[in-house]
């Protein structure tokens, strides 16, 4: 924009939008300016009305009353297509991906008719090229990790050269260096002219990115302001109202005795293009919580699969628990011996879609809560169990009768980790623990991990966020190829170190674990 | 083994596998957009019926071909506005609609028993239709096999070169998702589940004006059944479905010669032959889970659900 009269013109511009669902008022008198080439912060945690807005901007659903200007003119969307052809592009947080078809057929099905022709592939390399954000256009969706997957959406938008980009959490899945990537993208983009509405919780990156920001709370906004004049307390105070807590790690705490051992574990993946496990080593000890920092697809499904029972080990004495060796149990055994597992995915893996939560509740709990008697289901019992649940990690749930899938995102999440903790295991493994979780969920998810810990449970994560590895544990070992690096005290490895470490740097043959 | 027997076995081989070929190349459109329709057999039977009704009445072939398909379309679209737009189950509705077909068909037909109908004319070249072996069985047939093969050819191409396949299948992969970005779910299935209809609607008609010109109640036998058994058979692939038609076609008729030359095995053993085979396949298939996650539309069978 080098045009100055036209800078005065907001290039989005919301005026008074409301939006009400059978009992939830989703937004409230929203309004909101973003300027061209400005990369604006939507702040607001999980229910605050954020996706209902941008479903608004993106042509997804109508407003009950309000208005939208672009380029200071008023507009109706009828649909996502209409949306495109203004020129604004979305990566959604929770991917609009088809498994069965290649990354091409997905950018392909995700732009105009026009776009996808001619030399697509040629174009996705050039442009994944350009923006770090390597794809290989003839690889199928499903034997791509997260990471992987959501590259295509970045893609996809880039390749339709957006006016505005709306990005729904966005770094959520990224290696600190990708983050980089991604932000030095984004910032080039609003150098040219490209607005980009910014949908984060993580509040340093924030600061470092957007411009300014608009914070959200229960469906209006509550503020606006100038993100690196703020610090991220101030504007998670503003974000949480009074729900703000901060994660409490008591330091310097000794080891206790080791609980869960892996010794020369190795593993063949069962996914195609996945990572087969080399020899990993692996001690975690009685209070402590070790993490496990890695790039998608480097072997950790392939670790939490051999962990939970989904794959069985080559030797039952390659995976120790309480001393007892469970490498070739089936999960229901490893359950009872006292081990908790939450894998990523939250369906499939996690919960049951089309199940109630007591149901959810009891699959996972049935033997360690004690819930059967003689092979039929205590109802009351199982039912107690959820609503216990629900009630200490704080779901948004109106019952536990209601299905899985009625919860949002973060809320199952809370059910799926509340669920493993309840039942107090001496071990418990997760699996990107707070993956989509809004921030004041994340920090409660993470506090619960913690005071695990300090009442003698050994609390293995592996997640990709580092903010949140660096916040909670006390150890951090890589996962990089399926090899697994020495664990160290968090006190005394950089953020540059794992980075190294996670491109496979000085990981060759020392997988010896140093306590 | 003669030559004497073996052409006409292979001729009938092709009209057999015909039908099912029309069917199956259908029904693998309407299940790759996700759309389970059982009614298959349903909508056979009505396009039999009325392909053989216009044929007698009109003595047209074209004008037989065209209202079987339109039959079998008109039967589709009750199922589509059932299960797109009021999101009724669609095995129930699916097997409703082929009891509903059985029964209408007999019911229609009832003053059509006992007419005849020349049949589908079959190609005639002069010269070339008259060499020995690859005349009559590569150019002796009637219009109807070849615009067979060119709508399995057809329909290979569309879902996987056009973006019009890809919408298809991105429907039946992720509605959701095909819902976000922007496209009319129900639009695209209710086109698919029409596709489907006019298809087994055709393969009604060839049966009762091509196969066996002529009408009998529940003439169509089973074949919807084996056609929806062979569009899981190929994994949802145009071709795999066409030779899976061919094989299927292929041991019904050796079994009736087999039976015809006195083979000594009884006829029971072998009019079980063809089933077995399916079975058998399926069962071979299934055993690379990861290939047929791969095929299988992930969202088939189920309803969707648009959201505000």
């Amino acid at each position: 924009m080098t045009n100055a009269a036209s800078s005065e013109i907001p290039r989005l511009e919301l005026i008074g939008v409301n939006k009400t669902y059978p009992g939830v008022v989703a937004n409230k008198d929203v309004s909101l300016k973003v300027r061209p080439g400005e990369i604006h912060a939507l702040l607001g945690e999980n229910g605050a009305g954020k996706s209902t807005l941008v479903k608004f901007i993106y042509g997804v659903q109508k407003a009950d009353t309000g208005l939208m200007l672009w380029e200071g003119l008023e507009v109706q969307l009828a649909n996502p297509n209409a949306a495109r052809k203004l020129g604004i592009g979305m990566v959604f947080q929770h991917f609009s991906l088809f498994d069965a078809m290649t990354v091409e057929e997905n950018i392909a099905v995700g732009i105009s008719s026009e776009l996808a022709k001619g030399d697509l592939s040629g174009r996705i390399r050039k442009v994944s090229a350009q923006y770090g954000l390597p794809l290989d256009p003839g690889r199928y969706v499903h034997t791509l990790s997260v990471g992987e997957r959501q590259r295509i959406e970045v893609v996809r938008c880039l390749l339709q050269d957006p006016a505005l980009l709306i990005m729904d959490e966005p770094t959520s899945v990224l290696t600190p260096q990708e983050v980089e990537e991604l932000f030095k993208t984004l910032r080039r983009l609003s150098e040219e002219g490209v607005s980009i509405l910014y949908i984060s919780h993580k509040l340093e990156e924030i600061k470092k990115l957007c411009h300014t920001a608009t914070i959200m709370r229960m469906g209006e906004v509550v503020a606006e302001c100038t993100p690196n004049k703020e610090t991220a307390r101030s504007m998670a105070e503003i974000m949480m109202g009074d729900n703000l807590i901060s994660p409490r790690r008591a330091h310097h705490r000794t080891d206790g005795e080791v609980r869960l051992k892996l010794e020369d574990l190795s593993a063949v993946s069962n996914h195609q293009h996945g990572t087969n496990l080399t020899s990993v080593n692996l001690r975690v000890h009685a209070g402590e919580v070790l993490g496990i920092a890695g790039i998608a697809g480097n072997g950790q499904r392939e670790l939490m699969e051999v962990l939970t029972g989904e794959t069985l080990a080559d030797t039952a004495e390659a995976i120790m628990l309480d001393g007892t060796a469970i490498g070739r149990m089936d999960p229901i055994k490893r359950r009872q011996i006292g081990i908790g597992l939450v894998p990523e995915e939250r369906f499939g893996h996690g919960a049951v879609a089309g199940m109630s939560l007591w149901e959810n509740a009891l699959l996972s709990g049935a033997t360690r809560m004690k819930l059967l008697k003689k092979g039929f289901i205590k109802k009351e019992a199982s039912n107690d169990f959820a609503e216990d649940i629900v009630k200490q990690f704080r779901v948004k749930t109106p019952g536990v009768g209601h299905a899985a899938n009625s919860l949002s995102g973060g809320n199952l999440q809370k059910f799926i980790v509340g669920r493993e903790i309840v039942q107090a295991p001496g071990v418990i493994v997760v699996l990107q623990p707070t993956w989509g979780v809004d921030a004041g969920s994340a920090a409660s998810i993470r506090q619960s991990l913690i005071d695990m810990a300090t009442r003698g449970a050994a609390v293995l994560v592996v997640s990709q966020d580092l903010e949140e590895l660096f916040e909670i544990s006390d150890r951090i070992a890589v996962i990089s190829a399926g090899r697994m690096s020495d664990a160290r005290a968090t006190e005394s490895i950089t953020v540059e170190e794992i980075g190294l470490l996670m491109a496979g740097v000085g990981l060759d043959g020392n997988t010896v674990d140093v306590v | 083994m003669s030559v004497e027997w073996l052409i006409p076995a292979m001729l009938t081989i092709v009209t057999a596998a015909t039908p099912l070929v029309f069917a199956a190349v259908g029904e693998t459109v309407v299940e790759k957009a996700g759309v389970l329709n059982l009614g298959v057999e349903g909508m056979m039977i009505i396009g039999a019926i009325a392909a053989f009704a216009m044929a007698v009445t009109t003595g047209s072939e074209v004008l037989a071909i065209f209202s079987g398909a339109i039959a079998g379309m008109l039967m589709a679209f009750i199922f589509g506005v059932l299960c797109v737009y009021l999101q009724s189950n669609q095995v129930a509705t699916g097997l409703a609609l082929t009891i509903f077909g059985i029964g209408l068909s007999a019911l229609i037909g009832h003053s059509y028993v006992g007419n005849t109908f020349v049949g589908l004319a079959k190609l005639d070249i002069p010269g070339i239709s008259d060499i020995p072996i690859v005349g009559p069985l590569v150019f002796g047939h009637d219009a109807l096999v070849y615009f067979s093969i060119l709508s399995v050819a057809s329909v290979a191409w569309f879902l996987k070169k056009t973006r019009g396949g890809l919408l298809v299948r991105a429907v039946g992969e992720n509605h959701d998702a095909a819902h976000a970005i922007g496209y009319s779910v129900t639009l695209i299935r209710m086109g698919a589940i029409l596709f489907g209809g006019a298809m087994a609607g055709i393969g009604g008609a060839y049966l009762s004006i091509a196969y066996t010109p002529l009408w009998v109640e529940n003439m169509t036998a089973g074949r919807g059944w084996i056609a929806l058994a062979l569009v899981v058979f190929a994994s949802w692939k145009p071709w795999r479905a066409f030779f899976g038609a061919y094989l299927f076609g292929g041991i019904t008729i050796i079994q009736l010669y087999a039976q015809g030359m006195g083979v000594e095995v009884s006829a029971q053993f072998l009019s079980m032959l063809p089933y077995l085979a399916t079975i058998l396949v399926l069962v071979i298939i299934s055993r690379d889970s990861a290939k047929s996650l791969l095929n299988a539309p992930a969202c088939l069978g189920k309803n969707y659900h648009s959201s505000g």
